[in-house]
């Protein structure tokens, strides 16, 4: 009998559930921060929906309503994706060790 | 243009690209890679879509403006935020994967050809159970998200909002929510869909508005880990393998950040999702024969002779540290102390501040170095064997009545052992409870100095007399 695709999928998004789980405990609890402003900037990858819906309907109808709700989710991801990595960049330069060591 | 096979390969580097970003954070010295990495990951996913859409007409040109708007918005704000408005800018961010999760998922039912999904009033009903379930948690994660940033900007205030029934109605529209999906499927009609969204947004306010001030640090992860299943939700509708790995990741993430945040305060997740503490604050703090206690006040000048002739200090910061932007001239104080020989570490219990991870940012951001901060296991020893603890902005962490009192509504919490140490400098504003509404113990001991004061002024006040 052949396999629901949706059986492979489902098995991808268990599987990484626990690979989130022990990657997440292995964060050292001084980086929750920057760990909580980067998982929010990759989940933006959401914009990868957004540009099928914007791109991808009917060409010459740029704007019907379907393509209009992908544009203005392009706008909200790319302010995240920016952004989120962006500071998280900038707190994770922070983060040195003893001067006196180098 | 490029092959669908060829596609699910790079959707699926970009999630093993997310996957090594997170791995990176297990230290300082790797997470900067490992952002790296997601940098990367992400522009593979947004390059590969991009091409195999293959539209490079006019819709292409207005998403390379908006990305550009959006782009520079973003790159503004994280050059501009200060960084202790982080947990703000955290649940800010959070709204807005929130909303463009229910803008996909709206788009998807308008236009489902688009996606494979079938057509319009006849949608595959897995896609269906899947994109009314993305939009709904994403609409709840956009609520619920702003809520908890007009709490954490101070817009609106940090007390709980309850009212009689709440969690009935909590209830009753989280049951609707699934009756609603059911119906929707059943009958393929577009108003339910709205509904579905509209009574989603409504129960991400509901969810947030009785959670007070203080309990932020589960919030904002709970939000984390729901913005990462409505991407999740959306991944299955889209059948994208970078989105559901990713939306995996961010939910477990979320989810485990939660929960150190819950243990970090001795309480279940359902006792801080249904708003307990504030409740409870009433009878203790209305006591107020108890501030009647004598109190021993201190200035500068007394810390300072403390600090100097002690050999070794612990610092405990709070997040009244973060109000008052002290965290730059607590490190010039350290700096003096540790001229004059003094041994000094950093003592950060783990629901210090608004969100996890605050207060490391914040000395991060003072440039101490992190190999002098510690957890709360790492230290707690310590405390026996040191000759001051100054804390600063701190209070309901160091409460000894966690330990000592069963009554008490912090009974439990692990707690910094301030106590133990041979003295301990109180820097606060009053002698006012903390957010947990209870009276700290410390502050009436023979060995505990109060310097009340603002935190900044108070640590500037002690470099000039050191």
């Amino acid at each position: 009998m052949e396999i629901d695709p949706f059986i492979f999928r489902l098995s991808i998004f268990i599987l990484s559930i626990f690979i989130g789980y022990y990657v997440v405990w292995s964060v050292t609890p001084s980086l929750h921060t920057p760990l909580m402003s980067v998982t929010n900037a990759i989940s933006s990858v959401i914009i990868v929906g957004a540009i099928i819906a914007a791109l991808a309907g009917e060409s010459g109808n740029v704007f019907d309503t379907a393509n209009i709700f992908g544009y203005l989710a392009i706008i909200l991801a790319a302010i995240n994706i920016f952004g989120g990595f962006l500071v998280t960049q900038r707190m994770l330069a922070m983060y040195k060790k003893k001067k006196d060591k180098k | 243009m490029i092959s669908s096979n060829l596609l699910a390969v790079f959707y699926l580097i970009s999630g093993v690209l997310f996957i090594l970003a997170l791995r990176g954070l297990s230290s300082p010295e790797t997470s900067r890679r490992g952002n790296l990495f997601g940098i990367i990951g992400m522009a593979i996913a947004i390059g590969v879509t991009i091409i195999s859409v293959g539209n490079f007409s006019t819709g292409f040109l207005y998403l390379l403006v908006l990305m550009l708007i959006g782009g520079s918005i973003g790159s503004l704000i994280a050059f501009k935020i200060p960084m202790t408005a982080m947990p703000e800018l955290v649940a800010g961010f959070h709204s807005l994967v929130g909303l463009a999760a229910v803008f996909v998922a709206i788009s998807a039912f308008l236009n489902p050809e688009v996606f494979n999904l079938g057509s319009p009033g006849n949608i595959k009903i897995a896609s269906l159970i899947e994109m009314s379930l993305g939009a709904a948690i994403g609409a709840i994660t956009f609520t619920g998200s702003i809520i908890a940033f007009l709490k954490l900007r101070g817009i609106m205030s940090g007390s709980p909002i309850t009212f009689f029934g709440q969690h009935y109605l909590n209830l009753f529209l989280g049951l609707s929510l699934i009756g609603l999906i059911f119906y929707l499927c059943k009958t393929q009609v577009d108003t339910w869909f709205w509904i579905i969204i509209a009574i989603s947004f409504l129960v991400g306010i509901l969810l947030i508005i009785p959670i007070g001030g203080a309990d932020m640090p589960v919030v904002i992860s709970m939000l984390n880990s729901y913005s990462g299943w409505a991407a999740a939700g959306i991944g299955f509708t889209l059948e994208n393998t970078a989105l559901i790995i990713t939306g995996a990741l961010v939910g477990s993430s979320g989810a485990i950040l939660s929960y150190i945040m819950c243990k970090g305060m001795n309480r279940s997740f359902f006792n801080v999702i249904l708003g307990g503490w504030g409740v409870t604050d009433q009878k203790s703090s209305s006591s107020s024969s108890k501030e009647q206690k004598p109190v021993k006040n201190g200035n500068a000048d007394d810390a300072a002779f403390l600090m100097k002739n002690a050999s070794s200090v612990i610092i405990v910061p709070g997040y009244g540290m973060a109000v008052a932007q002290a965290q730059h001239a607590l490190r010039e104080m350290v700096d003096v102390l540790k001229k004059n020989g003094v041994k000094v570490s950093y003592a950060i219990h783990p629901v210090a501040g608004r969100m996890p991870g605050h207060m490391n940012v914040l000395l991060a951001e003072a440039n101490v170095p992190y190999d002098e901060v510690f957890e709360l296991e790492e230290i707690n020893n310590d405390f026996a064997s040191c000759d001051v603890a100054y804390v600063i902005g701190a209070n309901d962490v160091t409460n000894p009545v966690a330990k000592s009192d069963p009554e008490s509504p912090i009974y439990g919490m692990p707690i910094l052992d301030v106590e133990k140490s041979k003295s301990v400098l109180f820097v606060k504003r009053s002698l006012s409870p903390g957010y947990a509404g209870i009276d700290n113990d410390l502050f009436y001991r023979d060995n505990t100095l109060m310097l009340f004061a603002d935190a900044k002024k108070m640590t500037e006040e002690i470099i000039k007399n050191l």
